[in-house]
C-alpha cells in the first residue's frame, strides 16, 4: 500500500507543486493520475519511490516512511518509467540497459538472460539488442523504459505517460503490459493525458488540479464529469460529449466507449438495414 | 502557380544506414491546403518533413534520389535559411527552438539573420504574437511559459517570417488536451484566415481531423492512403498503426449493422445530427 499523508513539496526554486495530497493506493489496484500541465502529477508520483521527500506530510510504501528508506530499497519495490526516457538510460546497448536492475539486484545470469530476452521481445525491441539506446525513436526510447523497469517485476508499477508518442499498434502492446502486470496481482499507476487509453483501461481516476487532488473516483463517474473535467483542463471522452450533445435521457452521459454507446442506442433506431446518409 | 509542395519519385536513406526510409514517395500539396500526415513510428513521416525545410539533404546529408520542391524551390539547390522564407517549421519540443531571454527576442530572432530593418521588424514582431495570442507576454522570459504557451511563442517566431507553409511535427505530444485542441484551432484559423498552407504530424487524430482538407497516412515508407479525412477512415486503418478516433469506429458499427455513411462525422456534433436523423 502506498500512502500519501497531506503531503506538500515545494521546489527549490520556491514553487509548491504540491499543496495537501491525501491518497491511498492498494495493492492491485490500477490507478490513473490525470490534469493539465503543471498540476503536480509528476511531482506526486516521484515521491512513490523516494526520488521526492516531502516538504509536509509523509509518503508510506508497505509501512516504511520514505523520508527513512534509500532510493535504492525503494525503487525495487516502486518501478518508475519517467516521461523523458533521455534521462534514465545510460547503457551503451539496448540490452545492457534492460539487464542493469536485474544484475543491480543480484539476479543469476542466465536468469537475467531469460527475461531480458522475454521482454524485449515482448516489446517489440528484440532487433535493437546491441544498438545503443540513443539511437532508438521516441516511441522505441519509450519502451524500452517501460523494459527495463518491467523486467525486475516492482510490486508498483509507476509509468508517467506512456503513450506519447506511441501508434495505435504499440498503445494496444502497452495496455497488453499493463493487464498482465494487474493479473499477477500487482500495482500499476499511470500519470496521463490520453484520455481514449483510460477509457479502454478503465482504471480508478484520481484527478488534479494545482497542486492538489480533485476527485478520485470509477472512470465512469470522473471521466463523464463535464464541470470535474473541465476544472482539470481536459476534455470530455468522444463518447461522453456525444452522449451530452444527443440529450437523450435514454442515452446516460456515463457512457465510454463505442460498444456501451451501441448498445443503448441500437434499440433507439428506426429503418434497419439499407439506410444512407 | 507553382504547388505549394510537389514531390517526385523520391527515395532517401540516412547516412550510414543500410535501408531507405523514404520509397518512391509522389506528392503535390496545393497552396491553401491542411494536410494531416500520419502513420505508425518508423514509417517517414519525420522524414519526410525534414525534406521540405532541407533539413534532408543539407543538414542530414544522406542519399537523397528524386525532386522535392517547395513553393517553387528546388530543396536541392536552395539553402536552408532561403527556404526558411517559405517554409516555418515547429518541432515536439518548443525549447529546441526557443533559447532567448525573451519572448519577443526569440520571435524577432529569424528576422534579425535576415536583415530587415527594425520598424518592419516590430511590425511583425507585433502581429506575430497577436495571432498567436502572446501580445501579453512579450517581455516574458520563455522559460516561465507553459508548454502551450511555449509552443505558441515557437508558432510566432515562425509566422514572423511569413512563410507560406507551415510544417509542425506532433507540436502537441506534450500537451494536456485541451492545450493542444487550441494549438489545432490555431493552426485551422492560420490555415482558413491567411490560408497559410498547413502540414501537420500527428497522432491525436480525434481532435484534429476535423481541421484537415486531407489526410495522408504513410506505411514503410510510402504513401500508402491520400484523401479526406471523413472518408479515409472507412478504411481498417488501426493494422497501420493509426489512432483511429472513438466517434469514427462507434459509427463504423453502426455500418456493421447495415447503415450506410458516405463520409463519417468528425465532431460530436455533426455525430449527434446524423444520430438524432436515424432515430426512432
Amino acid at each position: 500500500m502506498i500512502e500519501v499523508k497531506d503531503v506538500y513539496y515545494t521546489y527549490p526554486n520556491g514553487f509548491t507543486a504540491l499543496r495537501g495530497v491525501n491518497l491511498t493506493i492498494r495493492k492491485g489496484e490500477c490507478v490513473a493520475i490525470m490534469g493539465e500541465n503543471g498540476a503536480g502529477k509528476t511531482t506526486l508520483v516521484k515521491h512513490f519511490n523516494g526520488l521526492l521527500k516531502p516538504t509536509r506530510g509523509t509518503v508510506i510504501v508497505d509501512g516504511v516512511e520514505t523520508k527513512d528508506a534509500s532510493v535504492a530499497q525503494l525503487s525495487r519495490k516502486v518501478g518508475l518509467v519517467f516521461q523523458n526516457p533521455d534521462h534514465q538510460f545510460f547503457s551503451e546497448t539496448v540490452e545492457e540497459e534492460v539487464a542493469f536492475a536485474l544484475r543491480n539486484f543480484g539476479f543469476p545470469e542466465d536468469e537475467v538472460e531469460r527475461r531480458v530476452e522475454k521482454v524485449l521481445k515482448r516489446m517489440g525491441l528484440l532487433g535493437y539488442r546491441k544498438s545503443s539506446p540513443f539511437s532508438l525513436s521516441g516511441g522505441e526510447k519509450k519502451r524500452l523504459a517501460i523494459a527495463s523497469i518491467v523486467v525486475f517485476e516492482p510490486e508498483y508499477l509507476v509509468l508517467d505517460e506512456p503513450t506519447i508518442g506511441q501508434d495505435y499498434i504499440q498503445k494496444v502492446e502497452i495496455r497488453r503490459v499493463i493487464d498482465s502486470y494487474l493479473e499477477t496481482g500487482r500495482t500499476v499507476v499511470i500519470v496521463t493525458h490520453d484520455l481514449e487509453f483510460v477509457v479502454d483501461l478503465r482504471p480508478r481516476v484520481v484527478l488534479m488540479s494545482r497542486g492538489r487532488i480533485i476527485a478520485d473516483g470509477k472512470a465512469e463517474e470522473i471521466l463523464s464529469d463535464s464541470k470535474l473535467m473541465d476544472d482539470a483542463s481536459l476534455l470530455l471522452p468522444q463518447m461522453t460529449e456525444l452522449a451530452y450533445k444527443l440529450g437523450n435521457p435514454k442515452i446516460p452521459r456515463t457512457i465510454l466507449d463505442e460498444n456501451d454507446m451501441l448498445e443503448v442506442v441500437k434499440p433507439l433506431l428506426k429503418h434497419r438495414g439499407g439506410w444512407r446518409s | 502557380m507553382a504547388k505549394a509542395i510537389e514531390v517526385r519519385d523520391l527515395s532517401y536513406r540516412y547516412e550510414r544506414s543500410e535501408r531507405d526510409v523514404l520509397l518512391d514517395v509522389n506528392l503535390e500539396v496545393e497552396k491553401g491546403e491542411f494536410v494531416l500526415l500520419t502513420g505508425a513510428s518508423g514509417c517517414g513521416k519525420t522524414t519526410l518533413c525534414r525534406c521540405f525545410n532541407g533539413l534532408i539533404p543539407h543538414f542530414y546529408g544522406g542519399d537523397l534520389r528524386g525532386e522535392v520542391c517547395v513553393a517553387g524551390l528546388s530543396v536541392k539547390d536552395t539553402p536552408i535559411h532561403k527556404l526558411a522564407l517559405k517554409v516555418g517549421f515547429v518541432f515536439q519540443n518548443p525549447d529546441s527552438q526557443l533559447f532567448s531571454l525573451t519572448v519577443e527576442r526569440d520571435v524577432a530572432f529569424g528576422l534579425e539573420n535576415l536583415g530587415i530593418d527594425r520598424d518592419e521588424m516590430r511590425l511583425r514582431v507585433d502581429w506575430a504574437l497577436k495571432t498567436v495570442g502572446m501580445e501579453k507576454y512579450r517581455y516574458a522570459a520563455p522559460y516561465e511559459l507553459s508548454g502551450g504557451q511555449r509552443q505558441r511563442v515557437a508558432i510566432a517566431a515562425v509566422l514572423a517570417m511569413r512563410p507560406e507553409i507551415i510544417v509542425l511535427d506532433e507540436p502537441t505530444a506534450y500537451l494536456d488536451p485541451k492545450t493542444a485542441l487550441k494549438i489545432f484551432q490555431l493552426l485551422d484559423g492560420l490555415n482558413k484566415r491567411m490560408g497559410l498552407t498547413v502540414v501537420l504530424v500527428e497522432h491525436r487524430l480525434d481532435l484534429v481531423s476535423r481541421y484537415a482538407s486531407r489526410l495522408i497516412i504513410m506505411n514503410k515508407g510510402r504513401i500508402i492512403l491520400d484523401g479526406k479525412p471523413s472518408t479515409l477512415f472507412h478504411d481498417e486503418l488501426e493494422e497501420y498503426g493509426i489512432n483511429v478516433p472513438r466517434l469514427v469506429r462507434f459509427f463504423r458499427k453502426l455500418e456493421e449493422i447495415g447503415y450506410e455513411f458516405g463520409e463519417l462525422p468528425l465532431t460530436t456534433d455533426e455525430a449527434a445530427e446524423i444520430i438524432r436523423r436515424i432515430m426512432a
